[in-house]
């Protein structure tokens, strides 16, 4: 097992109170897998992500644990967790156009970031990395503005798993990008799996199609809770939770014309998380709720691999 | 970049033709007439005596020509370096009073707004990672910048000049001195110097380091210091980032509020007597000097013009973005 969290629990400070963005999580992701973390937005996905790495200052860690190759991951602490940052878990975050410094050439930027770690730049091992994501190494003479949403979002990717993590986070990589674009980049971050350059990999994103295709399982959120967790095929072809099946039904297909069939959706919204309701938080909008879906359903390991969070699966 | 330059000196050549000829109509729609103040000065009392010295003051001057042709002889005169005679000092050229004025200006103005520029920025800077600096810098930051640069005068030379007696509160340097290069003299140079220096820095000092602090706090902010952060690079590597970027604004700033600077050094200068460009002006406006106001600002528009030339030069070489555009590469 790379990666274990245990009924993790991360709240939001707020005027109002906080809000329980990530309400005890437990999944675990093993050597080699891609996770792939799909849900609305508001589910907890990112939260979850950032927790991983660097909560930021409105962040409280209210419990559980995180386990990364048999080492407890001091998330709370921002000192204590640095030296496991790109060491151990790493990040390409959402906002890979804006995520290098603009006034340096990016060879000095990621030499001076390399340096403050302690760790000396090879020169060769970084122009292979470039080259397998089809970058030229002039880039390293550039200012990021000089190359394109794509170019930047895959030297953002190079920079982050320059220390080969254990884990890495890809918080919402290809929202900003376009369809064919979409699709390089995933397949450049499976070719970082299968060169070894990191060991497991949490993807998330709201787009279940582009998951599927990279994602060796996928573990479906919902109001900070876990819904399903499974094999990514098991997911797509058979799942168990009810929101799971509608967020799958939402989902065009191919070969089929929408013009006489409408494309169905979710009605409604997720609860709040500032006072979420007691019980299965998915009960309000749920098709099969009955009197039992007060209680909490426990996240059940239903068949090997296979977690359902609801009476009904 | 040639085409960069060249549209920029295109820029500052228009600018330059525009503010010459308003700083050429300005004195002569100023009311009162010069050639009459001279004559009151001469006290020449036979009728005769005061025609033929109007006749001949108009002659010199230029006046009986009209107002097109006085245009056009003063772009000539201008261009081959001739100011003009004062009026006030007659016969002294303007340019030579001039010239005994704008050391004192320079040696005012050059220091008090580079180290205002560097200490606020430093000051902002360090203001914005520490809880307790910036609640003492920010509220002072705020008064001095909202203070004007003559009331901050008139409050030093009463506080450390009056009250306190520690430095002269007029004069470029002791009238019982002649100019030398003797360090009693230097000496006595500095201590007049010292006040009007003051006024100016703190007043420039204010806006600087409120600037910085909040530029730097909107760069730390920024999505490049949180990815250097979730990586785990140090503050130290983060902050040295951020203030880098965060002084490409304020390079902006410094060019705007060179004009407002220029006009608070004038009035400083007024308030303490000291013997720049701005007791000039007054003295050349209380004398109906024409020719020596507008070769004053003649001078302060080209100087103005030279420094945010620099800054537009200094801007290129910091701002990888700015020559990114001037080639034509689209980002």
């Amino acid at each position: 097992m790379s990666l274990t969290v245990n009924g993790l629990q991360v709240y939001y400070r707020t005027l109002k109170g906080e809000v329980k963005a990530l309400d005890g999580v437990s999944f675990s992701v093993r050597d080699g897998e891609i996770l792939g973390l799909a849900g609305e937005s508001g589910c907890g996905k990112t939260t979850l992500g950032k927790s991983l790495i660097r909560m930021d200052g409105r962040m409280r860690h209210a419990g559980g644990t995180v386990e990364l190759d048999g080492e407890r991951l001091p998330i709370a602490d921002d000192a204590r967790m640095n030296p496991y940052r790109f060491h151990k878990v790493s990040l390409i975050p959402q906002y890979s156009m804006s995520a290098m410094n603009p006034t340096r050439k990016i060879g000095k930027m990621v030499g001076e970031l390399l340096r403050s770690r302690g760790v000396k730049l090879d020169r060769a091992d970084l122009e292979a990395r470039l080259a397998q994501v089809e970058l030229p190494r002039e880039v390293l003479d550039r200012y990021p503005i000089e190359l394109s949403g794509g170019m930047k979002q895959r030297m953002v990717m190079v920079i982050s798993t320059l220390l080969n993590p254990s884990l890495l986070v890809a918080d919402e990589i290809t929202s900003a990008l376009d369809v064919s674009t979409q699709k390089a980049v995933a397949r450049a971050l499976a070719g970082f799996r299968d060169t070894g350059f990191v060991k497991s990999m949490i993807f998330i994103t709201h787009d279940i199609s582009l998951t599927y295709q990279i994602a060796d399982s996928i573990m479906i959120m919902y109001a900070g809770k876990l819904a399903e967790k499974a094999p990514a095929r098991t997911i797509v072809t058979a799942p168990r939770h009810p929101y799971t099946r509608m967020l799958i039904d939402s989902l065009p297909e191919v070969g089929v014309r929408y013009g006489d069939k409408k494309l169905s959706g979710i009605p409604g919204s997720p609860p709040s998380l500032l006072d979420p309701p007691t019980g299965c938080r998915f009960r309000d909008r749920c098709p099969l709720a009955f009197d039992k879906c007060a209680e909490e359903p426990p996240a059940l390991e239903v068949e090997p691999d296979h977690f359902v969070a609801c009476w009904k699966a | 970049m040639r085409q960069y330059f060249g549209r920029k000196l295109l820029v500052y050549g228009l600018t330059f033709f525009v503010a010459v000829t308003i700083n050429w109509m300005i004195p002569r729609f100023m009311p009162g007439d010069p050639v009459a103040s001279m004559l009151a000065r001469a006290r020449v009392s036979q009728p005769e005596a005061v025609e033929a010295m109007r006749l001949y003051y108009t002659n010199l001057f230029g006046f009986d020509q009209p107002v097109w042709k006085q245009y056009l002889n003063f772009w000539a005169a201008l261009l081959q370096g001739d100011f003009g005679i004062s009026v006030w000092v007659f016969p002294t050229p303007v340019s030579t009073v001039i010239m005994g004025a704008v050391p004192y200006t320079l040696g005012l103005m050059i220091p008090a707004v580079l180290l205002s520029y560097f200490v606020g920025n430093r000051l902002g800077a360090f203001a914005a990672r520490r809880k307790v600096l910036d609640n003492t810098v920010l509220p002072v930051g705020y008064v001095l910048t909202a203070m004007p640069y003559m009331w901050l005068a008139v409050i030093l030379a009463w506080g450390l000049g009056v009250v306190a007696g520690l430095f002269p509160v007029a004069g470029g340097y002791s009238f019982a001195m002649r100019p030398n290069w003797s360090p009693q003299f230097v000496g006595d140079l500095l201590l007049h110097w010292f006040l009007p220096f003051s006024s100016l820095f703190l007043v420039a000092l204010g806006g600087w380091a409120i600037g910085m602090r909040n530029m730097i706090i909107y760069e730390l902010e920024s999505d490049y210091s949180n990815y250097l952060a979730a990586l785990g690079a140090p503050q130290r590597l983060i902050r040295r980032y951020a203030f880098r970027n965060a002084i490409l604004p304020q390079i902006t700033g410094l060019a705007l509020q060179l004009g407002v600077l220029v006009a608070g050094a004038l009035v400083t200068e007024i308030v303490f007597s000291y013997p720049g460009l701005g007791s000039l002006i007054l003295k050349a406006i209380q004398n109906q000097d024409l020719f020596l106001l507008q070769g004053t600002f003649l001078f302060i528009v080209l100087g103005v013009l030279i420094a945010n030339f620099v800054i537009d030069v200094v801007y290129v070489v910091v701002d990888p973005r700015t020559r990114t555009g001037m080639a034509g590469a689209s980002a």
